[in-house]
């Protein structure tokens, strides 16, 4: 059954050239949503093939076909089905098939609907490239794929001038991470001379030792890769952009699964990571800071999807803490459950602005409850599961990370987590509470209205997942829950103590619950009761709200630092270099040059047989002589 | 004289072919004009026939005739190849004649004379079988080159074609003579194990030999200096006859070569004298067909340039003298029939009834009015040009490899830097039909149903090839004599 693993890849692929070619909505919108679904019903097939095998057999390589075979470049595309890519696979084709669905009403009425499609399977083709190879080239092909989707889907309205800006953001912001990526991969390549998994992995235990730094710089390369595909500091301005590209595009790309290709990465290297105590750190530490700085941003952004899209940057950030500390599992825990709750809320936002012709601001909605009950209510799962509140998937994910944080001895870390807990459950309240809730502020000539079912059944699918997710993943508590089980041959050979005992667990959770219901509190009090007015904390925390509205002046920073000298060596680069010397001098000269040659040639060809004749005539005379002389 | 017992099961093929030609000359006789078009599809009946006759062979191996026609790896694989092209061709000619007043049963009947003229080339193990396949494919071409009796462009074409040709056979011939009085043989055989004996120092006759039957096949080929008739030729001819003949008399042309003379050539103080020589024709074939087709403003003229860039590529295959370059040979041989009938298909898709479009600014703006055919068409391009994951790309890395494997490294090198001349002209196709806008008189009409398939096809075939190649990289390696 495991031999199946290729009609995954297969299907998604097959779609996006129907949808390419058939351009037609009508075909668009069965083949669209069915090849993915098709594609997670063989997934759960392998899945149960998998599960047959007894756990240290549950590895599997298969071969796909091979480019150039014998001739020096052996090429493999094969498929690795382990515990780890095929969670990844059940993720990323069961939420990219709710959202499939979800897309068919949401993009109804757009003229370019075959397209969207085409670029939606396309997406996900790349992703299960990136996620199910074997080796790192497949892994690049797929994140590089990714990235291209990325570019298309965030610029699908390109006549729109800021999601133009903004495709053409987030695809240079990431070249930069891609390169630090492309680097570390080639550097592997150069040692091992394969790229392949097994290889690289079973041998990285002999090729390097602990803490040596050519592992120390490829891990900390690998990770800027990381850090630019999952919009972590220094590399996230991109993604709050990336809101200007359609809804169910956020759900997808920006939330669910593009964004945790880094964290992915990371994962699936950790053999080679855990060669490298340094960087381990250094993701450790990014991811918790990054947790906190996005964090800080959401509470005081008034656009319903760029807070989530900051929520998302500071979500990625606790998997790259829980990753830097090696707790892989965790990562993978979390990456899964916050999957299901924000594919729901940002499917929620686009059922919000579907209903208020495009509204994304906070302070022109209010009490939508009333007119768009089912989307209200399954954005209340979302809120509540990710503000940590049991028994939602939310809580066990995080609990399972800021645990696992303090006992791997890193409490500064832990700390910073907390605090962001209570941050997250603060800021998403603010948003659930006045989008939702409240009194109505939008204008009377706007008539908010429920959005389809095509659209509501998905919401409904994903609040499902992301109540009873944690519980069915995460139960029971601590080393023996499913999902660690699950995952547990992958890291057989991983030393990092899981959550050692040291029976604080009970502690920690109780703290982890109180930072959620303390930020559900502080938000109750501000914005439902009114206790005290939001904008007088405004006016007290002046610094910090321009701070933090400002986004740390980043944006700011990175173009006089970055794009204005840029801009400025491009534009010497273009006039002195490319357009003199290589235009002028080099292309000029060999244009000249050819184009002299051509018209020389063109002289022979007069038309006359006669002259072609005496051509061939010359020909043949020479090449007797030619033999003659090697007498 | 006692009649020599036949094996008829070594040249079935052939047979089946050569019959079928004959049945659409007579069915055509009682075909009303508005029926014509069953021609088309008994001509591709009687194709399959022999390919299926071609695929009942393998694994065999025999000779007959006397030692004249032999059943080996690479004469199937030449079958095949050169019935493919028939196929394709008689697709994408079913619009083609009807359009332009061509449907005239004799039309399909001279393509598969070609073929089977082409076949015989290929399995012949004799010089004298070799210039009967040689005449019969060259004497239909030169009628199906002036098959547009009204237009004097075609007319001419036909007779710059026949003049030359039979100039070049002219050679052919003396080299054979001469080849004959040096050896007493014409079996390829036995000239070799004639070779093997003696020894040929400070005898001229047969490197003339050699040499005059270089200048025969190198005319097929059209590989410079004998490469003048080709733009020409090409130029005037009916498009569909065109495309059809960049094909398949370079592939028939190519295996000929090839057998003659890794069969009958093979001793190393010749093989170093043919393989230099082909050295020369390779780098000047290369150079001259990509420079002249960088001012070209013809689209015929353009891919007719292109072609005799590509033989030149071959030919650096042939150089190597080895199994692995004739299987590269094989392979790029395949390649070019998917990426040249593919362009060329895509160049009679423009035509409408009684015109045609052959200038390359009817390019322009060509992704706006027909997104799928500028694709295609770009598809195609870049395959010639080189560019991955297409199989023009797969093609000349085998080519280039093989000569680094012979350390014919400037071979290569001038090779690759050819390659990079040749993107100039394709490129500027290509950026025609995407930043250009296109004249707003222009319009296409609905590509034909047998045109799409041949399209397809074609698209399928290059992508393949540059994408799954390891099927096709198992089966060149049937190409053993």
């Amino acid at each position: 059954m495991i031999e199946l693993i290729p009609l995954v890849l297969y299907l998604p692929a097959l779609g996006a050239i129907i949808n390419a070619f058939a351009g037609r909505k009508s075909v668009s919108r069965i083949v669209g949503p069915a090849v993915v679904g098709l594609a997670f019903l063989i997934a759960l097939v392998v899945l149960a093939g998998l599960l047959a095998l007894p756990p240290d057999q549950r590895s599997r390589d298969v071969l796909m076909w091979t480019w150039m075979p014998g001739r020096g470049l052996d090429i493999q595309i094969a498929a690795r089905v382990d515990p780890l890519s095929l969670l990844m696979t059940l993720v990323v084709t069961g939420v990219g098939f709710l959202i499939h669905v979800y897309s068919t009403g949401y993009m109804a009425d757009d003229e370019r609907y075959a397209r969207f499609f085409f670029y939606l399977n396309l997406f996900i083709t790349a992703m299960l490239a990136l996620v199910l190879g074997n080796n790192y080239l497949m892994m690049f092909l797929g994140w590089e794929g990714v990235g291209l989707c990325s570019y298309l889907l965030i610029g699908f309205w390109f006549y729109k001038p800021e999601a133009a800006n903004a495709a053409k953001k987030a695809f240079v912001v990431n070249r930069i991470g891609d390169f630090a990526f492309t680097i570390g991969v080639l550097w592997l390549f150069a040692i091992f001379g394969t790229s392949d998994y097994n290889v690289i992995f079973g041998k990285a235990h002999e090729v390097f030792k602990p803490g040596d730094t050519t592992i120390t710089w490829i891990t900390l390369l690998l990770f800027i890769g990381a850090t630019g595909k999952s919009a972590q500091l220094p590399l996230f301005v991109w993604l709050p952009d990336a809101m200007e590209g359609p809804t169910p595009v956020s759900a997808l790309i920006h939330a669910a699964t593009m964004v945790t290709a880094g964290v992915y990465m990371v994962v699936r290297s950790h053999a080679l990571f855990e060669l490298a105590p340094l960087t381990m750190s250094v993701v450790a530490s990014v991811g918790a800071l990054t947790a906190l700085f996005a964090a800080t941003i959401a509470l005081v952004h008034t656009d319903l999807k760029r807070v989530l899209a900051y929520s998302t940057i500071s979500q990625l950030g606790y998997m790259f803490m829980a990753a830097g500390v090696g707790a892989w599992p965790a990562a993978m825990f979390h990456l899964t459950t916050h999957a299901f709750f924000k594919a729901l809320m940002f499917l929620g936002a686009g059922s919000v602005m579907h209903g208020l012709h495009g509204e994304t601001n906070i302070f022109k909605m209010g009490g939508l409850r009333k007119f768009m009950p089912v989307t209200a209510a399954t954005f209340v799962f979302g809120w509540l599961a990710i503000s940590g509140i049991p028994p939602l998937a939310g809580f066990f994910s995080k609990d399972e990370i800021l645990a696992q944080t303090f006992n791997a001895g890193y409490p500064a870390l832990w700390a910073l987590g907390t605090l962001t807990a209570a941050l997250t459950a603060f800021y998403i309240s603010r948003i659930t509470i006045l989008a939702f809730f409240g009194r109505q502020r939008f204008g009377r000539d706007v008539h908010p209205h429920e959005s389809p079912p095509s659209m509501t059944a998905p919401l409904a699918a994903l609040a499902f997942l992301s109540l009873v997710g944690g519980m069915a993943l995460g139960l029971p508590l601590g080393e023996g829950s499913l999902i660690n089980q699950f995952l547990a041959p992958v890291f057989t050979e991983s030393h990092v103590p899981v959550e050692a005992a040291t029976g604080n667990a009970d502690l920690l959770t109780s703290i982890s619950v109180a930072m959620g219901v303390l930020g559900i509190g502080v938000a109750w009090v501000l914005y439902v009761a009114r206790w005290i007015p939001a904008s007088f904390v405004s006016r007290v925390f002046k610094p910090f709200y321009i701070l933090f509205s400002r986004k740390y002046f980043v944006d700011e920073i990175y173009h006089a630092l970055v794009v204005v000298p840029a801009v400025w060596t491009a534009e010497f680069l273009f006039k002195a270099v490319d357009h003199a010397m290589i235009d002028g001098v080099a292309i000029g000269g060999a244009v000249e040059v050819m184009t002299l040659w051509s018209r020389a040639l063109r002289w022979t060809q007069s038309g006359y047989v006669r002259s072609y004749a005496f051509l061939t005539l010359l020909g043949a005379v020479a090449m007797v002589l030619f033999f003659l002389f090697r007498l | 004289m006692p009649i020599p017992s036949i094996d008829f099961t070594v040249i079935l093929p052939i047979l089946i072919l050569s019959c079928a030609a004959l049945f659409v000359l007579l069915l055509d006789l009682f075909l009303s004009a508005e029926r014509r078009g069953l021609n088309a599809y008994v001509s591709l009946a009687g194709v399959a026939a022999a390919a299926a006759a071609t695929s009942l062979q393998i694994g065999r191996s025999g000779t007959t005739l006397e030692g004249m026609a032999v059943l080996d790896g690479f004469g199937l694989a030449f079958e095949w190849l050169l019935l493919g092209i028939a196929a394709l061709s008689v697709l994408f000619s079913i619009p083609y004649v009807q359009q332009h007043n061509l449907n005239r049963g004799e039309y399909y009947v001279l393509m598969l004379f070609v073929t089977a003229g082409g076949m015989v080339m290929a399995t012949s193990n004799d010089l004298i079988t070799i210039f009967l396949g040689y005449e019969l494919l060259s004497l239909s071409l030169y009628v199906l080159a002036a098959f547009a009796r009204e237009r004097a462009a075609s007319g001419e074409a036909g007779m710059k074609y026949l003049l030359l040709g039979g100039f070049a056979s002219a050679f052919l011939l003396y080299g054979i003579a001469l080849t004959f009085g040096t050896t007493g043989t014409t079996n390829l055989t036995m000239i070799a194990a004639f070779f093997d004996k003696t020894p040929i120092a400070g005898n001229a006759l047969p490197l003339i030999g050699l040499a005059l039957l270089l200048i025969g096949f190198g005319f097929k080929i059209a590989a410079a200096p004998f490469h003048a008739w080709a733009p020409d030729v090409y130029e005037g001819a009916p498009t569909s006859v065109t495309a059809f003949m960049s094909s398949a008399a370079k592939v028939a042309g190519f295996a000929a070569l090839a057998r003659v003379l890794f069969v009958a050539f093979p001793s190393p103080a010749l093989r170093l004298d043919w393989g230099n020589a082909l050295a020369a024709l390779a780098i000047l074939t290369m150079t001259v067909g990509n420079i002249a087709a960088l001012l070209q403003n013809n689209i015929k003229r353009l891919l007719a340039y292109s072609g005799i860039a590509h033989a030149g590529y071959i030919l650096i295959a042939l150089v190597t003298g080895t199994a692995q370059g004739l299987e590269a040979a094989l392979f790029y041989l395949l390649a070019y029939t998917f990426m040249n009938l593919g362009a060329w298909s895509v160049v009679i898709a423009l035509g409408r009834t009684g015109e045609e479009r052959l200038d390359l600014s009817d390019f322009a703006g060509l992704s706006m009015r027909h997104p799928r055919l500028a694709a295609v068409m770009t598809l195609f391009l870049l395959s010639l040009a080189g560019i991955p994951p297409t199989a023009g790309l797969m093609g000349k890395w085998l080519i280039f490899s093989a000569a680094i494997q012979q350390n014919l490294i400037p071979l290569a090198v001038i090779g690759v830097l050819n390659s990079v001349v040749s993107l100039a002209y394709y490129l500027r196709v290509i950026s025609l039909m995407y930043t250009r806008p296109a004249d707003a008189s222009f319009s296409l009409s609905p590509v034909a149903r047998p045109l799409t398939v041949a399209i397809v096809v074609a698209a399928i075939g290059t992508l393949a090839l540059g994408l799954l190649p390891a099927p096709v990289l198992q089966w060149v390696q049937i190409v053993r004599f």
